[in-house]
Parts: C-alpha cells; sequence; structure tokens
C-alpha cells in the first residue's frame, strides 16, 4: 500500500506506477484466470468478476495503508487485489482450500483479510454502505487518522442504505469515501432504467457533501479524484461520494449471457477504451514506465497468477471438523 | 454489597460500568441520549431512550460515546456491525425488537457471519440492547417477542434476563463477549425492584437458573413468563405437586443439560412462553427433550404460549393473548388426567 497524496497523476513516481500497474495487471490476469478456469467446472459456486473496472480499485486504494478500511461488493476480487490481499490465498479461497484466506468458508463472495482493512466481499448488495460508515466511526471515536472507503455498484445507489449511510457520513463528518463503481447495469437492467438520479454524484449536493463523477476506465483521473477525497477524509473535512463511469468486461455472474449488452459498446470498452491500455499509454506518453518496465510487470504477475492456481489445485480442502468451526469466538 | 434498583436501572448500571472500563464502548441507537444539538439543553440529553433507560449516561461520557442516530436501522445498525469488526464495543440499541425488519440483513447476515465466513480472523464483538414483550397494550407492531429469530441463527447469541441482577450481570457479560449478543429488555419488567450486586460483575452465557426446586412438574418460563410459572408453582404447591422452575436465561446458548435433568427427574415437562408458538423456544426446548429424554417423560410436553396470532391492542383481548397460571394449571391438569385442577 502506498500512502502519499499526490495532486497530479503525471507527477506519480515511477515506484507508484509499478504498484499501480502490478495491481491492475493483478487484477485483470486473476480475473481472466478465473473466468477460464470457471469455465473448466473446477471452481465451486457463484463468481462475479472485476476485470475492466481494474482503474477504479487500484486508483482509490492507491491513497491507502494497511489500518485504512475497505467494503467491499459480490464482485470483490479487484477489491482485494488492490488492497493487498495475498493472490495465493485469494484463489485458493475460490478454490473453496483450506489454505484459502478465510481457511475456505467464504468463498469468492466473501474474501476478506481485516489485517490489511478488508473487510470482506459482500453478498448482499448495499450492505458494504453501513459497513464502511461504522469503520469511519472507529476512527472518529478512536481518533486514529484512517479513512474508511465503500466501494458500491450503481444498482447499490437505489438501496436504502445508501441514503442511511451517506447521511449519518455527512452529519457526523465521517472520513469516509463512497466510491460508486458505475458500469452501467445493475444485474440485468440497465442504469438508466434503475435509477432516476442522472448521476450518483448528484446526491452529493443534497446532503451537502463532496461529490465528483470520473472516467472510473482512465486511472489518472480516478487517481486524482480518490487522492483528493483521501485528504479531505483525512483532514476532518468529511465524506465524498466518487462516481466512477466504468464497464464490467464480463457478466454478472458467471455463465451469464449478457444478451442485455451492446456489442459495439462492449467491443469499445475491451479494446480503446480498456483501462489497462489507457494506462499503458498514459505512462509510455509521459515517460514514466517503458515498454520494458510494462513487459516485465507482465511476466511477473503471469508468473504470479500461475503460482497461485498451482498452489490451489495442490491445497487439500478443509477438514470435515470445519464445519462447525469459527461460528462463535466461545459458545 | 448488594442494592436495590430497578431492572431498568440495572441496565443503565451495567452500561456505565462497562463504559468506565473500557473507553472502547460506546451507546449508539435512536435517541438514546436524546436532544442532539439543541442548544438549550447545553448538552444534556432530553430522553436517555424511549424509556429512560438511558438517561445520564450521555452526561457522565458525552457525545463521542453516547451517539443518537438517525431513525436509520440499517444505517446505523451496519455502522455498529463495523465498528465492532473495526476495534470499538458498541452497545446499540434497536428500540423495539419489532423494528428488526429494517435492520434483519446487518445482523443476521453480516454480524452472525463474518467471524464464520472469513475463517475465524473477523470478530464483532457487538451488543445489541432490544425492548420485547407483549402486556403493554402497544399492539402488534411494539409488543412482540421475538427472540426465537434470533437464536434460529448460528453466530448470535440471545439473552432474555428476567429481573435486574440478572440484567446487570448477563449485559456486562454481553458487553464484554467477542461475539454479536442481542439482549432482550421486557418493557413490562422495566419498574420491577430487586438484589443487584454492586460495580462490575457477570453471569456467564448458557447456565440456566433454578428458580425453585420441585420433583413433580419441570416449568421452562422464557423471559418474563418465567414470573408466570412461579405463580402456577405456588398454586400447584398448595394442591400438593412440587414444581421445578427454570429460567434459562439464555436462549443461545441454551443450557440443555439443567433442562434435561430437571426432566429427569420430574417426568413432566411445561414450556411457557408468550412469543408466537410456532418455531418458537418452546418448540425448540420440547423437541430437544423429546430427542434426548422421551424414555424419561411420563406425559406428553406441553406448551403454554401465544396464540398464533399477532399480539392484539384491546387490553382485554391483550390478556387472553398472554400465558397466565391458571393456562399452566389447566395444561398440567391435562397431564396428570385430575380435572380437579380446572377449579384451582
Amino acid at each position: 500500500m502506498q500512502t502519499e497524496t499526490q495532486a497530479s497523476a503525471k507527477d506519480m513516481t515511477v515506484e507508484k506506477a509499478k504498484w499501480i500497474y502490478t495491481k491492475m495487471q493483478e487484477i485483470r490476469q486473476f480475473e481472466t484466470a478465473v473466468h477460464e478456469i470457471f469455465a473448466k467446472g473446477e471452481i465451486p459456486g457463484f463468481v462475479h468478476l472485476y476485470a475492466g473496472e481494474e482503474a477504479v480499485a487500484v486508483g482509490v486504494c492507491a491513497h491507502l495503508t494497511d489500518k485504512d478500511s475497505i467494503t467491499s461488493t459480490h464482485r470483490g476480487h479487484g477489491h482485494c487485489i488492490a488492497k493487498g490481499c495475498d493472490l495465493n490465498g485469494m484463489m485458493a479461497e475460490i478454490y473453496g482450500r483450506a489454505t484459502g484466506l478465510c481457511k475456505g468458508k467464504g468463498g469468492s463472495m466473501h474474501i476478506a483479510d481485516v489485517s490489511k482493512g478488508m473487510l470482506g466481499a459482500n453478498g448482499i448488495v448495499g450492505a458494504g454502505l453501513p459497513l464502511a460508515i461504522g469503520a469511519g466511526l472507529t476512527a472518529k471515536v478512536k481518533k486514529t487518522n484512517d479513512v474508511a472507503v465503500c466501494f458500491f455498484g450503481d444498482g447499490a445507489s437505489n438501496h436504502g442504505t445508501f441514503h442511511e449511510a451517506v447521511n449519518m457520513a455527512a452529519i457526523w463528518k465521517l472520513p469516509v469515501i463512497f466510491v460508486c463503481e458505475n458500469n452501467g447495469f445493475g444485474e440485468a437492467s440497465t442504469f438508466d432504467y434503475a435509477a432516476a438520479a442522472d448521476r450518483i454524484s448528484d446526491f452529493a449536493k443534497v446532503y451537502k457533501i463532496a461529490g465528483k463523477t470520473v472516467d472510473g476506465k482512465d486511472l489518472p483521473s480516478v487517481y486524482e479524484a480518490a487522492g483528493k477525497a483521501v485528504e479531505r477524509a483525512r483532514k476532518g473535512e468529511g465524506p465524498t461520494i466518487l462516481e466512477c463511469l466504468t464497464y464490467r468486461d464480463f457478466g454478472h455472474f458467471e455463465g451469464d449471457t449478457q444478451s442485455y449488452k451492446n456489442k459495439e459498446v462492449q467491443q469499445k470498452a475491451v479494446t480503446e477504451d480498456d483501462a489497462i491500455l489507457r494506462f499503458q499509454n498514459y505512462m509510455k506518453k509521459h515517460k514514466i514506465l517503458s515498454e520494458e518496465d510494462i513487459h516485465d510487470i507482465d511476466k511477473q504477475v503471469k508468473a504470479a497468477v500461475e503460482e497461485a492456481i498451482r498452489f490451489s489445485e495442490e491445497s487439500p480442502f478443509p477438514d470435515e471438523n470445519e464445519v462447525t468451526t469459527d461460528v462463535y469466538v466461545s459458545y | 454489597m448488594a442494592v436495590k434498583m430497578s431492572y431498568s436501572e440495572a441496565i443503565n448500571d451495567a452500561i456505565r460500568q462497562a463504559m468506565r472500563k473500557d473507553e472502547n464502548v460506546i451507546l449508539i441507537g435512536e435517541d438514546v441520549a436524546g436532544g442532539a444539538e439543541v442548544d438549550h439543553l447545553q448538552d444534556q440529553g432530553a430522553w436517555g431512550g424511549v424509556f429512560g433507560v438511558t438517561k445520564g449516561i450521555v452526561e457522565e461520557f458525552g457525545r463521542d460515546r453516547v451517539i443518537d442516530t438517525p431513525i436509520a436501522e440499517s444505517g446505523y445498525m451496519g455502522a455498529a456491525v463495523s465498528a465492532a469488526a473495526t476495534g470499538l464495543r458498541p452497545i446499540s440499541e434497536l428500540m423495539f425488537n419489532d423494528f428488526i425488519g429494517s435492520c434483519l440483513d446487518e445482523v443476521m447476515n453480516q454480524a452472525a457471519k463474518f467471524h464464520y465466513m472469513f475463517g475465524g480472523k473477523a470478530k464483532v464483538p457487538l451488543t445489541i440492547r432490544t425492548i420485547d414483550g407483549a402486556g403493554f397494550n402497544a399492539a402488534a407492531q411494539h409488543s412482540q417477542s421475538l427472540y426465537a429469530l434470533f437464536t434460529h441463527i448460528p453466530g448470535l447469541k440471545v439473552v432474555v434476563p428476567t429481573n435486574p441482577y440478572d440484567m446487570k450481570g448477563l449485559l456486562l457479560n454481553a458487553i464484554f463477549d467477542d461475539d454479536p449478543v442481542i439482549v432482550f429488555e421486557d418493557k413490562t419488567l422495566y419498574g420491577m425492584k430487586g438484589e443487584v450486586g454492586e460495580g462490575f460483575y457477570t453471569i456467564p452465557f448458557g447456565k440456566a437458573e433454578i428458580k425453585r426446586a420441585g420433583k413433580d412438574l419441570t416449568i421452562v418460563g422464557i423471559g418474563k413468563q418465567v414470573h408466570t410459572a412461579m405463580k402456577a408453582a405456588d398454586q400447584l404447591a398448595k394442591k400438593g405437586f412440587e414444581t421445578e422452575v427454570i429460567d434459562p436465561r439464555t436462549l443461545s446458548p441454551l443450557d440443555e443439560d439443567t433442562i434435561i435433568n430437571s426432566v429427569k427427574k420430574t417426568g413432566r415437562l411445561i414450556i411457557v412462553d408468550e412469543a408466537y408458538p410456532r418455531c418458537s423456544a418452546a418448540t425448540d426446548i420440547a423437541a430437544i427433550v423429546g430427542d434426548k429424554a422421551f424414555d424419561y417423560l411420563d406425559a406428553p410436553i406441553k406448551r403454554v404460549t401465544a396464540p398464533h396470532a399477532p399480539v392484539p391492542f384491546s387490553p382485554p383481548l391483550e390478556k387472553l393473548y398472554m400465558p397466565t397460571p391458571q393456562k399452566i394449571i389447566d395444561a398440567f391438569s391435562v397431564m396428570v388426567g385430575d380435572k380437579v385442577f380446572s377449579a384451582v
């Protein structure tokens, strides 16, 4: 995790750029691998992939430390990776193995690592919003300088918890950043259909907090806006709604036929508008990273993801007694 | 040293003891202080909860730790869950247990699941205080006793204190427990006086109390119905029957041993519960005893409960709705095949 906040992405250090690009690649390659393995029937349960939205998770988490908390969604792999969760532990969790981050008891929708400030992917739409308020409340009561980030989808913005949480964060001036990943779809219904508001960030005006909508496929835009929001939160200036317009490359869940998608829009999203391609071009243009640097990172990440798969496949399933352990701390 | 105080004062005392002992304990809920940002109150509380149970606590600990929330149960309950997971020990007040419909996800899917779902690596030391109970003419949406709903859910602990002494000790145990605990405060018991220990003490969960010993009949009373059971036991004693009355104190964990050992001795069991009769604490205990002590039973297990109907408003109807000593005696007379008891 990186700590310093920088006003402009162009001034980003080489070290920071490498961290960001590595995390984006990790998410892309991890999700692509999960997509392929799931298709072969080797991953149990429900899986929702984050590929395409990398610039949001990474652009925001680039400003956080392990002490800062994030809440996540059912589409949580990207948030986990950006917040520093171990790839082996994540993949093993998705495989349901004993070596998983949650000992194989959570699975794709519940990967968590509280030691990294990752308060869990969450199977309930809208659930992360109040949870983020709680982490912000802890920071306020304990007078730490920590912040909480709530990642949520455009679908969750129609949920009551969004309004309850934003209102409470506003009246208590909590150090919380509400990051809406507006990918245009809540399951198989479009944002335009399901939401009366034009922009999620418009609610910021009503709740009298900071709000902004950015191009969520553009890492520098997310990075700069998130940096300002985190800085405001740390200074005690209260919450922000940061709406990131993005697109999910895969379906709502693996196996989704995606008949609701426009083929041209999909094609553009995965080619010229691709977040990773755009960040590569940006770094080359501003001479932050070279073609060779990028190639090296791609290779390292490929090896890391392959290792995560090997680790998972070779890991045992949990012991039988794990069915009933961890229900309570004590009972 | 014991002091005399009410059930309500015992709650107030327990919260203060906990907040003095650990600065991570906070109290959060709707109007737990009341009157936030009202100039003329000069930061004094207005209410201290809708029944005045937490009155005075904000004056001692300040509004940073006694937090009035908007009327938004999902929002503040979720916040309490996560505050617990990130280092605080919140006491979150759900004004009436009937309001759980507005925040069941936060309790059922978040608080109850974190420890398990995250492989034992997260803890949620959250205490939810909530008001239950009929007998107050508060009608169908403010009178339910929904403890069975929570007992059903693994990961939650469920506490039903029936007197001031137990309330203080069980509530303090809840606050310093590392699991999410829901403590039911029966609104009709708030004025009940009793001896309470001074200072800090806890009562462990899963330890029932035998309120009176007997060899002819076991009655398990859930929540305030333990008092109805005691009255029935008095009347049965006059007819020469010795009743053992058990207060389970906590429904999750449940002290099965004390109940089963009693039934082994008496051979007869009545469970008295003012909650709805289906999928309830009463049916649960009946099933456990039927499963584990069937051979010791001399008569079918009887349940004296509310009917399968919402709590009515009209006072005469509500009276009919509730368990009574006579209903318990009627059940017992069926068990022993003796019609004499219908005239007790």
